[in-house]
């Protein structure tokens, strides 16, 4: 009997033992996946629930419904991988593998920045990536009577790129509906060089930031985080000022990471970009957020993944070569407020530009431009997530490598 | 575009960032420099070279990077590069910006 093991069982993960489950026989292949967390959430809802559009119900179910039978679930926590020796200590036990999928994802670290997890931590300084985070934010902004909203990106890379700018945008429509948007400022801080840093992006979307009146402050290089005068103060001495901060944190993999010396210095595994193998072991395969590459980090992508790094799995127990297939293929909406949507569908080399999605001329979803339908896309995704994405069923039309058809180049 | 930069023809997008890093030496590195009103010491040099291999090594770019580069800290970044060290550094470089997804 052989073993494959599967660290972490968030989306990737999840998506990873259901795969395989069915290809690898099951008198010759034992799947093992860990993960020391009962709570499976639904990431992108952790954006609506800040804004009482989610309930706390929508974001989460109990992992263990999402993992396949005969697949044997260890909820432990992972101590160290000894990849030299083909085996993972966990709390009380090791495990030795023939093969590893590491899946053990990105986490925010806001220590990382001076001050940021300070005094007022979840009091007037909020992530939103977290559930805790996302559901504090939530009831702040209940009660919230205005002023001065600093919606900021720490560094890159962060899971999910354009999650800040839907922030403020959906920020934007909760207080005009609220009836005090003229009591809420809004400004948008980011260490890039923009709010769209693409040509295409930031010809078309442009116009999004003065619509809604968010302020941009660029080229912000975070140091510190001032919670006695409530503002943040960056390298070159740029000072933003806030009555309550929701900003995204620095980004990194997990601690197992760097306890089993496997990662860079923001604990992400060096990982083929093409094949999906880790770069330092060969029986080694890293997927989702964990990896290095320079694909968005998003559940779309960690899908697309899933499905070369299946073929792979099944090609490298038989000693046949790997497919040089990943292509950093992902597919995200973006809302942009007021119940519209963007849809995004882009690549390692090519940029989201405008078209029509899935199909050329009849769509029905547009890409990089605003739609009520976008909207309902977006909306309709989390049925998606539970019912199919998480079930390694594919989604219809939507292949893993991006397709050119109905993209304006 | 194109842009004459000392007499030599290089391929730059409208931010005036080569699209083409096969096209990049060190007098087009120094020509953009004075572009951005910068002189270039030994010191600036070296930081281009290590921003260059990081590139290559397909590693992303950020301050954070910088501070853990063992290179130079980030108040000398600032001083070298003013005002947004990053976005000027890596035009001189040669090679894109930090980038997001749109």
């Amino acid at each position: 009997m052989k073993n494959l093991l599967i660290l972490g069982a968030g989306t990737a993960g999840t998506m990873m033992a259901n795969q395989l489950r069915s290809k690898l026989k099951k008198d010759q292949w034992q799947i093992t996946i860990v993960d020391q967390n009962k709570t499976h959430y639904y990431q992108p809802g952790f954006l609506f629930l800040p804004f009482d559009i989610y309930t706390e119900d929508q974001v989460k179910k109990v992992g263990k419904k999402f993992i396949p039978n005969g697949v044997n679930y260890v909820q432990k926590k992972i101590d160290r991988i000894f990849p030299e020796e083909n085996k993972v200590k966990l709390e009380d036990e090791t495990i030795n593998y023939d093969i590893l999928i590491i899946a053990t994802g990105s986490k925010i670290a806001p220590e990382e920045v001076e001050g940021m997890k300070g005094k007022n931590w979840h009091k007037n300084v909020f992530d939103f990536y977290t559930y805790e985070g996302a559901l504090a934010l939530r009831n702040k902004l209940r009660d919230w009577q205005g002023g001065k909203m600093v919606v900021h990106l720490t560094e890159m890379p962060i899971k999910c790129p354009v999650a800040p700018l839907e922030f403020a945008f959906l920020a934007d429509s909760y207080f005009k509906e609220k009836g005090m948007r003229d009591k809420v400022e809004l400004t948008y801080v980011t260490p890039l060089s923009g709010a769209f840093t693409k040509e295409k992006s930031a010809e078309t979307l442009g116009y999004l930031l003065e619509e809604k009146k968010i302020n941009l402050e660029i080229d912000f290089a975070i140091e510190s985080v001032d919670n006695e005068n409530n503002k943040i103060i960056d390298y070159g001495g740029k000072e933003v000022e806030y009555d309550l901060l929701v900003t995204i944190p620095t980004n990194m993999g997990d601690d197992v990471i760097e306890r089993s010396g496997m990662g860079d210095d923001l604990n992400f595994v060096p990982t083929d970009h093409h094949t999906l193998q880790s770069k330092d072991h060969e029986n080694v395969f890293v997927i989702g957020d964990a990896t290095d590459v320079p694909a968005s980090k998003a559940g779309s992508v960690a899908h697309f993944q899933s499905e070369t790094l299946t073929d792979n799995i099944l090609l490298y127990k038989d000693g046949k070569p790997l497919k040089e297939e990943f292509d950093g293929h992902a597919n995200c909406f973006i809302e942009t407020g007021d119940n519209k949507a963007l849809l995004i569908d882009f690549n390692y080399k090519q940029e989201p530009v405008e078209g029509t999605f899935p199909f050329s001329v009849i769509g029905p979803l547009k890409l990089l431009k605003e739609s009520v339908f976008n909207h309902w896309g977006k909306l309709a995704f989390r049925w998606i997530y539970w019912n199919m994405l998480l079930k390694g069923i594919p989604i219809p039309f939507v292949g893993r490598n991006m397709s050119t058809k109905g993209k304006k180049l | 575009m194109e842009t004459q930069v000392n007499t030599l023809n290089v391929d730059r997008n409208q931010e005036g960032y080569l699209t083409d890093f096969s096209q990049w030496n060190k007098e087009v590195g120094e020509q953009i420099a004075k572009e951005e009103g910068i002189e270039m010491t030994p010191r600036h040099w070296e930081v281009i070279n290590w921003i260059q291999e990081q590139v290559k090594a397909d590693k992303a770019l950020s301050i954070r990077g910088i501070k853990k580069s063992g290179v130079l800290d980030i108040k000398e970044f600032y001083a070298l590069f003013p005002g947004g060290p990053l976005k000027i550094s890596t035009k001189i470089a040669g090679v894109p910006k930090p980038k997001s997804c749109i």
